[in-house]
């Protein structure tokens, strides 16, 4: 099934009224996502593009069962928002909300380990373009025909950079299982690491893409784990390369400010742990389909 | 968002912290009036500018008397301090700070950061201080203590104690240490800084505590809700081309070359300018214009770039998800005819409503040079570039 998201995943929106909320809602059911229902605070019981309008995220889950949940709060209210889903037993928050304060990421991260593992939400964002899972449902902001169905896994912290490498297999003939963004912000629900045990984990996913940039350490320890416990390929690029050090390149968390964190240094560790590296951001397609042709004949 | 020292020592004051008798002058006279009302013999100028080694660069001077202290006021203020940290172009001094002078024993030094790791707040101190933490790190690693702050229940007095003794402090200092780095915790926390640098952190001959330097950065996002934060930003300390920019709600960092880049999202921009840089230019900024780019706002854009007099082509690179192809080049054109764009432009379209969007500059007449992939897109832009500098040099 992919990862995490396919076509009877019921998903609600919170910020589901709002101008945004309302566009991408739209946007999603037109796909094929299952979306049951939203959530804005103080208009419980209307109807909204023909689902229910809820007042709380618990009441929402109680009446249609909903797993999933998209967040389009804005910034000040988005932590609340996100605490409100773990609370309510939602399983996947996606939330794309930019501009969170990282002492509210870092209280939502806390409070989220409240739960035992199993019941623990798994949060993907802020600050992020969401997920698809082509062919069969869509979390997210992407636009939605770029991506071809297939077998690949992408994931990445930025959104369009996302859609150029779909785009590039996408013209070689190349489909994607699932694409996950984790999102710009230094502190975020999900890692790559995170995504990468669910795609080694995942029938449907033969080769996954990893589109990293400067700033933090999760691309090296993530290739760190993938060089111990990953059979299937990783490929990846790291975006930044004319990036100056302790300068915020539009994500707050693309900041060179630790040794390690600059694109050309990254692209060393994880070369040294055995990723295959796409060399420039024009080259997605073909190192995929390279990579994709030699597990082929290696089986 | 960066403070200046003196904002960062006037907001740690008022929470408990100890620092030198000091005040703020805007001229050599504001200057020598603030020594006779610090009182005592022996006083210290330095440039108020964002960034860290300015000793070295000569932004702090050790004055005696009123002459010396008016000589080198008049040598800082107006002129551009370059250090280490502010690259080529420097910092203009406009304010400066006048403290007593401090009789040294120790010193120590006392740093919080987000660490991204363990997604919490860490505080890091060491034996060492009065050097870069960088050197530091190389010259005297085992000195550094570090400890994270539970966000649950935020930091507890027995986490800064136990900094207080490994900072290997006299008996009668732990207590006044303690309370130091428990208040500057909750100065960080209380105005969602992202860094709070006390260093050097000193240790008098008489026996006090007491903030000799002081270094704050503040969380942009959360800004929202600090406006006595948001107030003390200074302008000037900002690169010209970066204020025009986000006073227009476009994000935008200058850099030294000449290609110009008109973006839409964070990683599709430092991507793009990756591959300028392969086709063998030189990036002249980071843009991104965000998402649901209106014409208006491309045009924005455009001013911003061309704010800049080394950019010498211009690269437009769209890959519309929820931004609309047909509007950004309906600001191309705008931008064409309103702002003038005189030097070459090339621009690609993808996604969302691409094909309105390159008929609308096919339509338009104007010399756009259009391409429809990442990597042709950086070669145009840097065959156009050099075309137009051999041009110029002829």
């Amino acid at each position: 099934m992919a990862i995490l998201l396919n076509r009877s995943t019921r998903v609600i929106v919170q910020g589901f009224t709002g101008k945004i909320g309302s566009f991408h809602a739209e946007d999603m059911k037109r796909y094929g996502t299952k979306l049951v229902g939203g959530v804005t605070p103080g208009k419980g019981g209307q109807t909204h593009l023909g689902l229910p309008v809820f007042n709380t995220v618990k009441g929402a889950v109680r009446e249609t069962r909903a797993e999933a949940s998209i967040v389009f709060v804005p910034p000040p209210f988005a932590a609340d928002s996100i605490m409100e889903a773990a609370d309510a037993g939602i399983k996947l928050c996606v939330c794309i909300t930019d501009g969170i304060p990282s002492q509210d990421m870092m209280q939502v991260k806390r409070y989220m380990r409240r739960y035992r593992y199993e019941d623990r939400m798994r949060l993907i964002g802020p600050n992020c373009a969401g997920m698809i899972t082509p062919g069969q449902a869509l979390m997210g902001i992407m636009p939605g025909n770029i991506y071809l169905p297939g077998r690949v896994g992408i994931v990445g912290r930025s959104g369009t950079l996302g859609y150029e490498a779909a785009s590039q297999m996408k013209a070689l003939g190349i489909g994607v299982s699932t694409s996950v963004g984790i999102g710009g912000d230094p502190i975020n629900g999900s890692s790559f690491k995170d995504m990468l045990k669910l795609f080694e984990q995942d029938d449907e996913t033969d080769a996954v893409v990893m589109i990293g940039e400067i700033g933090g350490p999760q691309e090296a320890e993530a290739a760190i784990w993938a060089r111990d416990n990953m059979r299937k390929p990783l490929i990846a690029y790291i975006a930044g390369l004319s990036a100056p050090k302790g300068r915020r390149m539009g994500h707050a968390g693309a900041i060179i400010s630790a040794f390690g964190e600059s694109a050309q240094e990254k692209v060393e560790i994880l070369k040294e742990a055995g990723v295959i590296i796409v060399p420039t951001p024009s080259s997605f397609g073909e190192v995929v389909a390279d990579t994709l042709a030699r597990i082929k004949k290696a089986a | 968002m960066d403070i200046h020292e003196y904002q960062a020592k006037e907001l740690l004051a008022r929470h408990g912290v100890h620092v030198p008798r000091g005040g703020l002058a805007y001229s050599p006279e504001q200057a020598t009036y603030r020594a006779r009302e610090i009182g005592g013999g022996k006083w210290v100028l330095k440039a108020q500018v964002h960034s860290g080694a300015r000793g070295k660069a000569g932004g702090i001077k050790l004055c005696a008397n009123d002459e010396e202290i008016s000589s080198a006021a008049e040598a800082m203020l107006g002129r551009k301090l370059v250090t280490q940290q502010t690259g080529p172009r420097g910092k203009l001094i406009s304010r400066l700070y006048l403290e007593e002078a401090v009789d040294i024993a120790q010193e120590l030094y006392v740093g919080f950061v987000l660490d991204r790791k363990e997604e919490r707040v860490m505080i890091v101190a060491s034996a060492a201080g009065g050097m870069e933490i960088e050197d530091i790190v190389e010259k005297a690693p085992d000195s550094i203590l570090r400890t994270t702050v539970d966000p649950g229940v935020g930091m507890q007095r027995f986490q800064a104690r136990e900094i207080a003794f490994g900072l290997g402090l006299d008996h009668d200092l732990i207590g006044k240490a303690t309370e130091t780095i428990f208040s500057c915790y909750q100065v960080f926390r209380d105005y969602d800084a992202s860094m709070l640098e006390i260093n050097p952190l000193v240790v008098t001959r008489d026996g006090n505590l007491v903030a000799l330097d002081a270094k704050m950065s503040f969380d942009e996002n959360a800004l929202f809700r600090r406006p006595e934060i948001s107030e003390l930003r200074d302008k000037s300390q900002e690169d010209p081309r970066e204020t025009f920019a986000s006073d227009r709600g476009l994000s935008y960092v200058g850099l030294d070359g000449n290609i110009g880049c008109i973006i839409n999202g964070a990683g599709l921009a430092m991507a793009t300018m990756d591959m300028i840089k392969i086709a063998g230019g030189e990036p002249a900024n980071f843009l991104d214009i965000g998402g649901g780019a209106s014409p208006e706002r491309v045009a924005k854009s455009f001013r911003a770039v061309l704010g800049d007099k080394n950019v010498e082509t211009i690269l437009v690179n769209i890959f519309a998800g929820i931004n609309r192809c047909d509007w950004v080049a309906e600001g191309v054109v705008k931008a064409i005819r309103e702002v003038g764009v005189t030097v070459p432009l090339v621009v690609r379209l993808s996604g969302t409503k691409a094909e309105e969007g390159r008929r609308i500059l096919a339509d338009s007449g104007e010399a756009v040079i259009v391409a429809d992939t990442l990597a042709e897109a950086a070669e145009k832009a840097v065959a156009a570039w050099r075309a137009a500098a051999k041009k110029k040099a002829a």
